[in-house]
């Protein structure tokens, strides 16, 4: 069984937010609909981005780093979001394990956002609907693009190389192969979500 | 979390039907009810239960982004609780209807349909209850005091709405409802009290260091990468003060209990027509503050991922 995911390394994520711009430029443009951005000139912009990078300051002074750190849904394998929405417009794809939403048959009720507890999905105020990182699944599936660019648009965008993409059931795959040799891990594992994104770890932050 | 007056309005007044639906239902099933008299308070007591019913799920729509999709929110009942009250909710006002009916057109009230209706309320409170106690990341909500809570405020609302209806239609049986009320009242209070309390305690799930996943005992969020608003900074915010929330929390626990068991045990005979009513409109109100802390006393995991004001 496929279970395509990206596995991210912190050592080299330099907070650029290439990734997160490169999101919103593919997926606003995308068949999905656009991303909504209400008052984007006003005093409160309220806008929708499927990948956010956060950051945050590790150890004491005068011993800190800076630790960037993207976050979009990890596409877990047992995902809490699924089970809970009540139309089956949350599904994860049989043969690759994406989570997706079927914005055709989404009601808005909120109640996946509500169980995801890592904020990885935002409702669009404007279309109604819940929206998610889909892995680029439009760019996945689409013959016309390049096979070299066929990979979420926030890889394909990195100038650091942090993000890297594939199969993490397959052990020969280059992220299989990046989570065994350099630690990678998932976020709050003991929630029991398996998520199926990683993180490779800042090595200076863990010897701490 | 933010609570949704769409959701308060809900499940306040359809814990309200369903409790009342079982004030009424309960004295016929127990053989002690029957003749005109209680003909005359089943009719207007059932119409109510179908009014509240369609005000709440009237009110349920405006949660959605996409009301005019709500019929397929049936589809998921092996896995949702929410797919399941969906399903549950109407066929509990169906069950309501067909009684009225059967009182407007046959005189009477099959004890078929006043057993069905007392099931498919328990069913609905526990579908309601589930919703939240089923998500288990929401400590303050994965608890069985959540669903009993869910079942005995709406009995105490229901009682006391058949209380006051009583006192018009069915005079003899006020005081009755009025002490089933009262027990029902004291019961809620306590359970809720406990849950608060216990929510109070609680730590979110998971931990900064795991939501990030670096093992270092300090921390601290310097950005939460963007300066506007998301919908993650919304939805699992309230924006209130703890002094807000504190009065919140006092408002519940006076106007949605204390006052309305101390005004159906206290007022004297000849004052019920205006006491009565009276405790029945501060329980609602009460109830309704006391739903918006439930949902505001929610301190979502996700919350780790925007702590910066930047």
């Amino acid at each position: 069984m496929t279970q395509l995911a990206l596995v991210i390394d912190l050592n080299v994520c330099v907070g650029c937010h290439a990734c997160v711009t490169s999101c919103k430029q593919w997926n606003t443009s995308g068949a999905a609909g656009h991303l909504s951005d209400l008052d984007p000139y006003g005093e409160n912009p309220l806008g929708v981005f499927f990948n956010r990078v956060q950051t945050y300051e590790v150890g004491q002074f005068p011993q800190t780093q800076t630790v960037h750190f993207p976050k979009s849904c990890l596409h877990c394998e047992q995902p809490p979001c699924v089970p809970v929405c009540p139309t089956g417009a949350s599904y994860k794809r049989k043969q690759d394990g994406i989570v997706l939403v079927d914005s055709d048959k989404c009601i808005g009720c909120k109640y996946c956002a509500w169980a995801c507890p890592y904020g990885a999905r935002e409702f669009d105020a404007d279309r109604g609907v819940m929206t998610k990182c889909t892995l680029c699944v439009d760019r996945l599936d689409d013959p016309a693009i390049p096979a070299a660019q066929r990979r979420p648009a926030c890889v394909n965008a990195c100038p650091t190389q942090a993000r890297l993409f594939g199969d993490v059931h397959d052990p020969d795959s280059e992220v299989s192969r990046a989570i065994r040799e350099r630690g990678g891990y998932t976020l709050m594992p003991e929630l029991g979500t398996r998520p199926a994104n990683h993180y490779l770890p800042r090595r200076a932050a863990h010897a701490e | 979390m933010r609570p949704a007056f769409s959701v308060l309005l809900l499940t306040t007044l359809i814990g309200c039907a369903q409790g009342l639906a079982v004030a009424l239902a309960v004295p016929l099933l127990a053989g002690g009810a029957g003749g005109t008299a209680w003909l005359d308070f089943w009719r207007p007591g059932l119409a109510l239960v179908l009014g509240l019913g369609a005000a709440g799920l009237v009110a349920s729509f405006a949660h959605l982004g996409r009301p005019e999709r709500a019929w397929r929110a049936a589809a998921m009942w092996r896995t949702s609780w929410l797919s399941r009250e969906v399903i549950v909710l109407p066929g509990f006002l169906g069950v309501a209807a067909l009684g009225l009916l059967a009182l407007l057109t046959r005189q009477r009230w099959p004890q078929a349909l006043a057993a069905l209706l007392v099931a498919s309320a328990l069913l609905l409170w526990l579908c309601t209850a589930m919703i939240y106690a089923g998500v288990r990341f929401l400590r303050e909500w994965a608890t069985p005091l959540t669903v009993v809570n869910f079942l005995f405020i709406g009995l105490a609302s229901g009682c006391l709405l058949a209380a006051c209806l009583a006192l018009w239609r069915l005079p003899l049986q006020a005081a009755h409802y009025a002490m089933a009320a009262a027990a029902a009242l004291a019961v809620a209070l306590l359970g809720r009290v406990a849950a608060a309390w216990r929510a109070h305690r609680l730590q979110p799930a998971g931990s900064l260091q795991t939501a990030i996943g670096v093992p270092s005992p300090h921390i601290r969020q310097t950005s939460k990468g963007f300066t506007a608003a998301a919908f993650t900074t919304q939805e699992f915010f309230h924006g209130r003060s703890a002094v807000w929330v504190a009065g919140v929390r006092f408002c519940w626990v006076l106007l949605g209990f204390i006052l309305p068991l101390l005004l159906l045990l206290f007022t004297p005979l000849a004052l019920r027509a205006v006491g009565w009513p009276l405790a029945l409109l501060s329980h609602l109100l009460g109830l309704l503050a006391e739903r918006w802390d439930f949902f505001a006393q929610v301190r979502h995991p996700q919350n780790r991922y925007v702590q910066a004001a930047l």
